[in-house]
Order: C-alpha cells, then structure tokens, then sequence
C-alpha cells in the first residue's frame, strides 16, 4: 500500500519551479534515498515535503491526506525532520534537546509527563546516547550531535521522518551506525524514512527506493537495482573525468591519457594495486589478460582503454594471446602483477614469457613500480 | 540499567528545578532588602521603624480603601500625616517600585530581543531601539506640547512604542540582507546615533522649557515618578511579562532555530512578530518613563542564566523579571546616594555594572568558540 506520494509536484523559490512533475510512491517502513549533484534540489524538494517551502504546484499525501490540510500540530506529530542546519542552544543538556521533540504533545507550557520521558528515554536509547543526557549540547562532537538530532526527530514518533544529508560531517563508523539505526526504525516501527545522501554506495545499500534528481527534472525514481544500470551515476553526476562502479561503490580517479606505455598481466584482484599506481603516476597502460567476471576487470575498464578480456569459465583461447602480444609489443615495460598461472589461464604464462624473449623488462608487483619512483616513465621515454 | 536511572521521571530536570527555587528565594531577598535600604536612605533621615509604622498604616488603609471604598480618607490622612510620611509615600515609594517594574520590563525586553535574533549582546539599547523610542518622544514632545499642553504618560509610551516600532524593523530589513550578526549590531548602534542626532537637531529648535524636561528625561533616571506612573507601568509590564511567559514554549523550541521550530508546529511567522511587539512593548514603557538606560537588557538575562545554569524559558523568564528589578533598585540606589546630594543619571551606573558582564561574557563565548 502506498502511504506517502507525490504528485506532479513542482517545488521552487519565489513562484519559479525549480524542478517540477516529482512523482514519488513509497510504503510505508520503506525507505527513500535522494542522490544527485551539489545544487540539484534535493534539499528544495526535501523542504517542500515538510512545508517549510511553499510548493510551487502539485500534491503532497501522507496516507490519503494532503499535507496542506493538516493542522501544523498535527503534522508535527506525523513528519519529524533531521535538518542540515547546525544548532547553537545555550546551556541546554542533551536531554533538553531531545525532548524538544515533545513539542506537539506537551501542554501550552511544555510540560513533560510520564510518558514523554519514557519516550524521551527511548530515543536516547535507540540512538545509543543514554549516556548523554546529561552533557550539555554546545560539548558533542559531531556524530554525537547527530545521533542527539536523530534520537529528538525519534521521539516525535513521526510516522515519517525526514532526513537531509544525515551523514554530512560524519566518519564512515558513524555513517554505518547512523544508517543502522534508521534501518532499524523502518523494519522495526514502520517509519517511512525519506532522506538525501551524498555516499551513492550507502544509498543503494540502505534504500528501498532511489530518486534521481538532476537539475530541474528527475532522472530517474525506483528500486536501486532497477534503475542503477551501468554509467547512470557518471551521467547523473555528469563525471567527465574518473568514473564510479557501482558494484563495488567505489571511486575511480581520471584516468591516464596516451597510448600504453605499460602492460599490466593481472586478474584475481591482484592487479588493481598496479593500475591505480600508475594511475596516480598519470602513467596509460595496457591490462589482460582478464576473465570478465575478473574483480580486476571493472578497475581496469576504469582507467584504461586497451583491456583485453576472455570469457570466464573456459581457458583463453589463442586469439586473446594475439590480441594481448600485440599490445604487448607496443609497450616498454610489462608489470607482472603475481597472479599465479593455472591451466585456464595459461596464456598469460605464455605473455610473461614473450616479454622474456624480446627482453622488455619485467616488474613484479606494484611495489616494484613503487620502489623505482618514475623508474617505468624513464625506462619507457 | 544504570543509565536509565539518569532518566527517571523524578530525577530528571529537579537539579534545574531546585536551583530554581534557591535562586528566586535569593533574589526576593535581595528585592525586599532593596526595598527598605531605598526607603530607608536618602537626604531626609528618617527612623526605620518609623517608616515602617507608616508603611504598615498605609498599606493596611489601601487594602481596606481596596475592598471598602471608604477609608480613602483615612488613607490620604497617613500620607499627609508629616513631612516624613509625605517623602516616604510621594517620592520614595513609587520611585523604587518603578525601578524595580521597569529594571525586570528591560531585562524581559533583551531576553526576548536575545532569542529573536539568537544573539546574546542583542538588547534594546545596543540595537537602537532605546534610541528611536527616545527619538519620537522627543519629536512629539516639542511638536505637540505647544498644542495640547502638557503631554499625558498614554501619549508618552504610545510614542516611545512607534519609535521602538520604526526602529526594529529597520533592523529587521537590515537583517534580511545581513547575516553576519556582528555587522547587524554595528547597524543597530549606528541607527541609534541617527535618532541621536535627529533628537538633537529638534532639541536646538525648541523651547528653553522643553530642552531642560527633554535633556534630564533623556539622561534616563527614575526621578519623578508618581503613583499614576507606577499603577499603568505595573500593569502594562506585568501584562507584557505574563505574555512572555506564556511564550516560553516556543521560546524554548526557536533556540534550536526556524526550520526546526517550524517542523514541530510554530507559526514561525507569528511567533516572530509576537517576540518583537513585546519586547517593544517593554523596552517603550522603560523608554517612556526613565528614559534610555543601558545594559541592563544584555548583561542581565545573562547573569540570569549563568546563575540558574540553564536556558530553559518557563523558569528564565520569571527570574530574568526578578533579576532586572533588584538590578535597577540597586542601581538607582546607588544613583541616588553615591553622590547626595547631587543624583546621577541612572544610565551612568547601569553602564559601569553592565558594560564589564558584557565584556566578560564575549571573552567567556569567544574562549569556548576555540
């Protein structure tokens, strides 16, 4: 069943639509990642859900009710939000904080009963922070402010809890632990987490649903796994240079230009130390020969254009061996990355042995490259 | 758990509480001995326990006048009684009891302008307010006294209240462009010295007698003071204190700032507005009737908060009422006797005690920043 949605919703500043026919669908207990570029209107769209931004046109439902026709308090008691802005109270223990987020359920003058405590304790509880009731506020680091702003939107019992960049100025332990317990009130309480990321890898990881935004329209909206194919992020980041994969969530710098001055024998992860070290020596390479289901292969893609690559499962054949000998041949120096040489990958024994033959010299490891800083670059100029 | 225990509902927030208690009952002591030292010293000697019989008669006559009606007679009997009573009940009192409604109405005043702008050294008289409430009363009181005469305490706080109104939202406008609040307090004082110099350019165009009532209210000083004064300052600051309290769940929530007070259901918008008509309220009563008198409105919300080791508004705002009241009695006190018989502007002796808590307060806040 679909609890919140939107529809052909424009959000904006000033009248002037900034992105506009946001349709989003999730269930309740699911969580809602938006990931997209500095400036692209997460924040704006994330504002707009929460009134504090008057949205330029379309609706906003929480279960069947349009968020305008809540009463503000009322609307406090369903949507609880983890803002970007760093607070400054004075003189205000944690636990002042927290219970803050009695606000909706107090009387006029903020008395807190029984069981506002009870459930100012469970917040701290479940944020892990019990320990800091006491403390003043203006006194936490970071990630323990984080958790103190999280544990305030808990204790709000939100049935939707708005989040935007939790994880900004936080270390990756804190990230994981911040996320953790945002799983956890989604499995376990069947709160509806709505937030924005900057870590693409987390967000896959954590997300039910992903939005896509990307200046003034949404690129894409739906299950990470459906809607992330192959170079989706390069586009929506608009990377030029370097590249993500999004298999492993991980990072890949600019890679060297120029016709391979190296050629690189690896596969079974033994390879990626040498090509990103002579990547960060801006030195072009050639890599192979990779099985393509190879952890070394999407690496190598990445920062190099010549990657020769055989089916998996079956030995290389003899056309890959022509393939790899031939760049070979145009390379002044060849790496041999370690990775021991069996039955199936016999051909590139057969590469080693070539570079031999032609007495083009052959380094172990990317500690060799290492050791001889500029060593290839020479030998090869 | 052990932890859990820290939270027990009977437990948790009475260190706040009980401190509460300690502080208020400190700070009613000191008010009632305020009281009688202001009662009791001055240029005419009079024995204490003669004053208190008098007081004792007076009080008893107002109360009984209160619910009878018919000991009014009785009542101006015991005011008239001597030379002695007549000081006590004609000048003495409702001088020090102005000073104690109007010293808390101050200090209310910078506590509320504080949590509007979220700044500590915000305060009436800093932001210029004093000094545009000073400015239009200045301006009425020598275009409109020619024409109507004497000018009425209604037509005074009205005044003083545009002047505090004119001057805040140019403040406001200003902070809408700027956010650096540093650069908004240096407007704030540069606005002030405009009204400054608008009052001075009108005071060399008035009349001889308008200049000297003009110069000694502008020098701010709770000389006076006459019971009318007393009974319409009481009720317009109590009312505005009673407002403010009111307030002090909002109040609380704004210090974690807009966007969050928004998310938890404040009309952001009304809020604001309410903070900023009450404070101007306040500071416009202090204006109208002593005139500009500064530092009370920053320093004391501060030693408030330092001795109450919290910020939370429902027991800050009472305190910070008390705290402004002993502030000014003392200070008036020392206005008066310091120098008898010549009196000192009562600005003069809330500079000397603010303006060092001010100070200390910005090293103690720029300390903690490294």
């Amino acid at each position: 069943m679909i609890y919140f949605h939107t529809k052909d919703l424009a959000v904006g500043y000033d009248g002037r639509a900034l992105i506009h026919d946001i349709n989003i669908q999730v269930e309740r207990g699911e969580i809602l990642t938006l990931i997209g570029p500095n400036g692209s209107g997460k924040s704006t769209i994330l504002k707009s859900i929460t009134r504090q931004l008057a949205k330029i046109c379309g609706q906003v439902y929480i279960g069947r009710q349009e968020i305008g026709a809540w009463r503000a308090r009322e609307l406090a008691k369903q949507v609880a939000v983890v803002l970007t802005d760093r607070i400054h109270p004075e003189l205000m223990t944690c636990e002042e904080v927290v219970a803050m987020g009695r606000y909706p359920y107090t009387n006029a003058l903020g008395r807190l009963t029984a069981r506002d405590r009870a459930a100012v304790a469970e917040a701290m509880e479940r944020v892990h922070a019990l320990d800091l009731a006491r403390r003043d506020f203006a006194t936490l680091s970071d990630g323990q402010r984080q958790r103190i702003m999280l544990a305030r939107a808990i204790c709000q019992e939100p049935e939707v809890l708005i989040l935007d960049e939790p994880t900004a100025y936080l270390d990756i332990r804190h990230k994981i632990e911040l996320l953790d317990i945002l799983r956890e009130m989604a499995h376990e309480k069947g709160i509806t987490v709505i937030m924005s990321l900057h870590e693409i890898d987390l967000a896959t990881k954590i997300s039910d649903r992903l939005l896509c935004v990307k200046g003034d329209t949404i690129e894409a909206f739906g299950p990470p796994e459906d809607i992330l194919a192959e170079g989706v992020i390069d586009r929506l980041y608009g990377i030029e240079h370097g590249s993500y994969d999004l298999l492993f969530g991980s990072v890949e710098l600019a890679a060297p230009q120029g016709e391979p001055q190296v050629f690189v024998v690896g596969g079974g992860g033994l390879g990626i130390g040498c090509y990103r070290a002579l990547q960060k020596r801006q030195i072009p390479f050639a890599a192979g020969i990779l099985f393509d289901n190879d952890v070394d292969c999407p690496v190598a893609r990445a920062l190099s254009g010549h990657v020769i690559t055989a089916p998996a499962f079956e030995p290389m054949g003899e056309e890959h061996f022509q393939q790899a000998a031939a760049l070979l041949a145009r390379c002044g120096c060849v790496v041999d990355a370690g990775t021991p040489i069996g039955a199936f990958n016999r051909m590139n024994g057969r590469l080693l042995a070539l570079a031999e033959e032609r007495r083009i010299p052959v380094r172990r490891g990317w500690k060799a490259l290492e050791s001889e800083p500029g060593g290839v670059a020479r030998q090869t100029a | 758990m052990e932890m859990k225990d820290a939270l027990k509902p009977e437990e948790s927030g009475r260190g706040g509480v009980s401190r509460f208690a300690v502080s208020m009952a400190v700070l009613l002591a000191l008010l009632a001995w305020g009281l009688v030292l202001n009662v009791n010293t001055g240029s005419v000697d009079i024995p204490a326990g003669h004053i208190f019989a008098m007081v004792w008669e007076g009080l008893r006559c107002k109360v009984l006048d209160l619910f009878t009606g018919c000991y009014g007679q009785e009542l101006s009997a015991v005011i008239t009684a001597s030379p002695e009573s007549r000081i006590i009940f004609s000048i003495r009192m409702p001088r020090m009891l102005l000073a104690a409604i109007l010293g808390g109405a101050l200090a209310l005043s910078g506590f509320l302008l504080q949590t509007f702008f979220r700044n500590p050294i915000a305060g009436p008289f800093v932001l210029g307010i004093s000094s545009g409430a000073k400015m239009v009363v200045g301006i009425t009181t020598i275009l409109l006294a020619p024409r109507l005469g004497a000018i009425g305490s209604g037509v005074m706080i009205l005044s003083a209240f545009a002047g505090s109104l004119l001057i805040v939202s140019a403040v406001l406008l200003f902070s809408q462009r700027v956010r650096n609040m540093s650069m908004l307090l240096v407007i704030g004082i540069m606005v002030g010295y405009i009204c400054s110099a608008v009052t001075d350019f009108c005071i060399t165009f008035a009349s001889e007698s308008d200049i000297i009532s003009l110069t000694s209210w502008s020098m701010g000083s709770f000389s006076g003071a006459n019971w009318g004064n007393v009974a319409t300052a009481g009720w317009l600051c109590l009312t505005g204190a009673v407002l403010s309290w009111l307030l002090s769940k909002p109040i609380a929530a704004y210090a974690l700032g807009e966007g969050y007070a928004q998310s938890l259901g404040i009309n952001v918008k009304l809020f604001r507005a309410a903070l900023i008509l009450l404070s101007s309220l306040l500071s416009a009563c202090v204006t109208a009737y002593a005139g500009p008198i500064s530092f009370v409105g920053i320093a004391v919300p501060h030693i408030t908060r330092t001795m109450l080791k919290t910020s939370r508004p429902v027991l800050v705002i009472p305190a910070t009422y008390l705290c402004g009241a002993v502030f000014c009695i003392f200070c008036d006190l020392i206005a008066r006797t310091a120098f008898s018989p010549t009196e000192m502007a009562i600005g003069t002796v809330t500079s000397a005690f603010g303006a060092p808590v001010v100070i200390y307060m910005m090293l103690k806040r720029q300390k903690q920043r490294q």
